[in-house]
């Protein structure tokens, strides 16, 4: 416990971190499932997830949140995102073109599970974004650790 | 499977090999395999494309099944692929690089860590000259150029040493400003016209007049797309990073990605959206002759060889943008001849030089000689390449400048014929000294225990060797018809001639 | 005001990005200079699809919004687009920059000479 006080913010930083880190966590769920009804989507969700293990991060300071999620997975989830994507795209050539909407393709206005692939794609696009901003700001993090130790 | 669903995959089958090789990571052999995998069977798509493509057809696949609201709308909605004569000799000319410098890399890149890193950028690489290529809509255009250069940014830098970093670094701010300019002008076009579709954005412009802003519009591609291409006034960046890269990827930069992403798009979007007016031709002219030149004369006191070949790039992409805007069909059947010429025989000079360092471990001219005894095939083919770069009858290089002087001469421009002859001496006189010193002479103490380099990397440089040589079968009227017949075909319809 | 002087401030804007690539030393501040840049082109789009009074372009069960009150939602998810591909520019860039740091241990870049030409 001494040791992790060392690292990062204060006390207070600390407590509202640990507060609201699962609410944003969750918030970002919300918008990758509700992109098709409502403004948001894969994209932002997926930066709102990235952003909550990078607040992890600042308020407790060095490694915390990258040995929830570590650099190599950060890769490997991102790759997993892409291709899931492309899976979807390229299963619409059975049905008649490149991304096609092939599950259900009228959908109803503002119901949850109606818009056929376009959710899933929301979900492919979240892992990809999220885990690739996260693995940039890992990345950034781990040189800068390799800058101070040269040093 | 209808050959409309064929479109996309020449962006989705790299895309995948990419992302695979990324999970698959651990598994030994699976980015070699995948690597080549990928590119081959691009390479089989896009050789299928040219055997079942008719003259004058266009192959168009909308994104998403959006095609249907075109009869709605009167305008079309959502990203459509379009294949016609040129993207068609494009996307062979590409993919047949992108497979036999996969072939070689498989050897070569052994010599640095992370191989599934090289594998999986090149193929994203990959994906973004071939989306370059088949895109029919503008904004896509600009995502697939951005994905390209990305990737050859994070290529250049690859070997992560003091001159690779500040290479990728100058490279990536003037690609950056590239990429602004083109961006820009999409938003200019989009204002105008309504629409990011190239052949809608071609039948409003041609029905309304507004040449303020189409001038603007042509600067700001001009010196994007210019800045891609490494035109004369904007090639500062090519000599640094073109040499920085590994010799795998020096080759795809030199052989596909300047033509994939600035030859290409700025005939593609002169030719097919403005029609090509008669000032643009004067451009074009002038800056060919300009790169033509200039990088030539720069060329001559290189002795880095890699640096050498970089600059003789600049050189010969100036011939190509001379035979494109010359415009007469002669001129364009020139320039997309040079253009596959070039590829071939940049690219294998590029690998020949890979396989100089790989086996002696430098590339200064002045530290090599003698080496056509220890390295008899790198020594022949390298030979072949520099007689086609140069011109010397009947080597595929002859055949292609022979066309684009006889362009020049048709149309009546004899200044620009003398400079293209010109320019050809002066690339002879500096090949001469590429053979007198790595090739000929005494061999070196130090060098005299050097091997010649493995088969996988011979293999793609004798295939590249024998295109060099028997390249002008292209022009035997059959065989015209069938492969650069389509592009002409294609390019001067859009041009109204 | 004048209608044009919103894209003739974006030009400006534009402009200070490419003045501090050109001219300035510092790796940092080039890599500014390019997101500057690219933030004007990015409001430059956003201004070509701004329209007096418009709506987003989705409908409602609650209120009646005729089409031609939306705005032109295409830019908008084009600029999303190219923000992200801003995203990757800069990281990539930055990435660099680290890396050069940690070669030279200067950020100057006049100092760093092992290319000429």
């Amino acid at each position: 416990m001494s040791k992790e006080q060392e690292h990062g913010m204060t006390v207070i930083v600390k407590t509202v971190t640990r507060l609201t880190v699962g609410l944003i966590f969750l918030y970002g769920i919300y918008i990758i499932l509700h992109g098709h009804l409502t403004p948001g989507g894969g994209f932002a969700g997926g930066v709102i997830i990235a952003l909550s293990f990078i607040n992890l991060d600042l308020a407790f300071g060095g490694s915390v949140s990258s040995k929830i999620f570590s650099k190599g997975s950060t890769g490997l989830v991102e790759a997993l995102g892409a291709v899931m994507f492309l899976a979807l795209a390229l299963i619409g050539l059975q049905y008649g073109g490149f991304f096609v909407n092939f599950l259900h393709p009228d959908g109803e206005p503002g119901q949850l599970l109606s818009a056929g692939i376009i959710p899933l794609e929301n979900i492919a696009i979240s892992l990809k974004v999220g885990a690739g901003l996260f693995g940039i700001f890992l990345t950034l993090i781990v040189l800068q650790k390799f800058e101070s130790e040269k040093k | 499977m209808t050959i409309e669903s064929i479109v996309p995959l020449f962006v989705a089958i790299p895309l995948a090999g990419a992302f695979l090789i990324t999970l698959l990571k651990r598994i030994k052999g699976i980015p070699d395999t995948l690597g080549v995998l990928a590119s081959a069977s691009a390479f089989a798509l896009s050789i299928m494309f040219v055997l079942k493509m008719e003259m004058g057809q266009r192959v168009i696949c909308n994104v998403g099944n959006w095609g249907g609201f075109q009869e709605v709308l009167g305008r079309i909605v959502g990203i459509q692929l379009v294949v016609d004569g040129f993207t068609v000799f494009m996307l062979v000319t590409v993919n047949l690089i992108a497979f036999l410098v996969a072939v070689y890399s498989m050897s070569y890149m052994t010599r640095y860590t992370e191989k599934w890193q090289f594998y999986s950028l090149f193929l994203l690489m990959l994906a973004g000259m071939n989306g370059v290529l088949i895109t029919g809509d503008m904004f896509n255009l600009f995502v697939f150029v951005e994905i390209a250069s990305l990737a050859s940014y994070a290529l250049v830098a690859f070997g992560t040493g003091k001159k690779e970093l500040e290479a990728s670094f100058k490279y990536a701010v003037m690609g950056g400003v590239a990429s602004l300019l083109i961006l820009m002008g999409v938003i200019f076009l989009y204002s105008n016209t309504g629409t990011l579709n190239m052949e809608d954005m071609t039948r409003i412009l041609g029905s309304s007049e507004n040449p303020v802003l189409i001038y603007l519009v042509f600067a700001l591609f001009l010196a994007g797309f210019g800045l891609k291409a490494a035109i004369f006034p904007f090639h500062a960046w090519l000599p640094d990073a073109h040499p920085s890269a590994p010799a795998p990827i020096s080759a795809m930069l030199s052989g596909v990605l300047i033509k994939a992403l600035g030859v290409y798009t700025l005939v593609r979007v002169f030719y097919c959206v403005f029609g090509f007016p008669e000032k643009v031709s004067s451009i074009f002219m002038t800056l060919g002759a300009l790169s033509m030149i200039i990088a030539v004369i720069l060329a001559l006191k290189q002795w880095d060889m890699k640096r050498l070949l970089a600059y003789h790039s600049i050189s010969q992409i100036g011939y190509i943008i001379l035979g494109f805007g010359i415009g007469s069909p002669l001129g364009i059947l020139g320039g997309l001849l040079h253009l596959f010429n070039h590829s071939i025989f940049k690219s294998l000079l590029f690998l020949d030089a890979g396989s100089l360092e790989y086996a002696t471990g430098t590339r200064n001219l002045k530290e090599m000689g003698g080496l056509s005894k220890r390295m008899p095939v790198t020594s022949w083919t390298t030979l072949a390449a520099s007689m086609s770069i140069a011109g010397v009858p009947p080597f595929a290089g002859f055949w292609s400048k022979l066309i684009i002087i006889l362009a020049c001469i048709q149309m009546g421009l004899w200044f620009y014929a003398i400079i293209a002859v010109l320019a050809s001496i002066l690339t002879l006189a500096s090949f001469m000294k590429v053979t007198r010193y790595a090739f000929l002479g005494e061999i070196r103490n130090k060098l005299r225990n050097i091997l010649e380099v493995p088969a996988p990397m011979l293999i793609p440089m004798i295939i590249l060797a024998i295109i060099c040589i028997i390249g002008g079968v292209l022009l035997i009227p059959g065989v015209r018809q069938g492969f650069l017949g389509l592009a002409v075909e294609a390019l001067s319809r859009a041009r109204g001639v | 005001m004048n209608a044009y002087l919103p894209y003739v401030f974006c030009m400006i804007l534009f402009c200070i990005g490419i003045y501090a690539i050109l001219s300035k030393r510092n790796i940092i501040k080039i890599i500014l200079g390019v997101v500057i840049a690219e933030y004007a082109v990015n409001l430059f789009f956003v201004l070509v699809a701004y329209k007096a009074g418009g709506r987003a372009a989705i409908f409602s069960e609650t209120e009646v919004i005729l089409p031609e009150s939306m705005v032109d939602p295409l830019p908008h998810a084009l600029v999303l687009t190219s923000i992200v591909i801003g995203l990757a520019t800069t990281a990539f860039l930055i990435a660099l920059a680290i890396r050069l740091y940690g070669k030279y241990g200067t950020f100057d870049i006049t100092r760093m000479r092992e290319l000429r030409g």
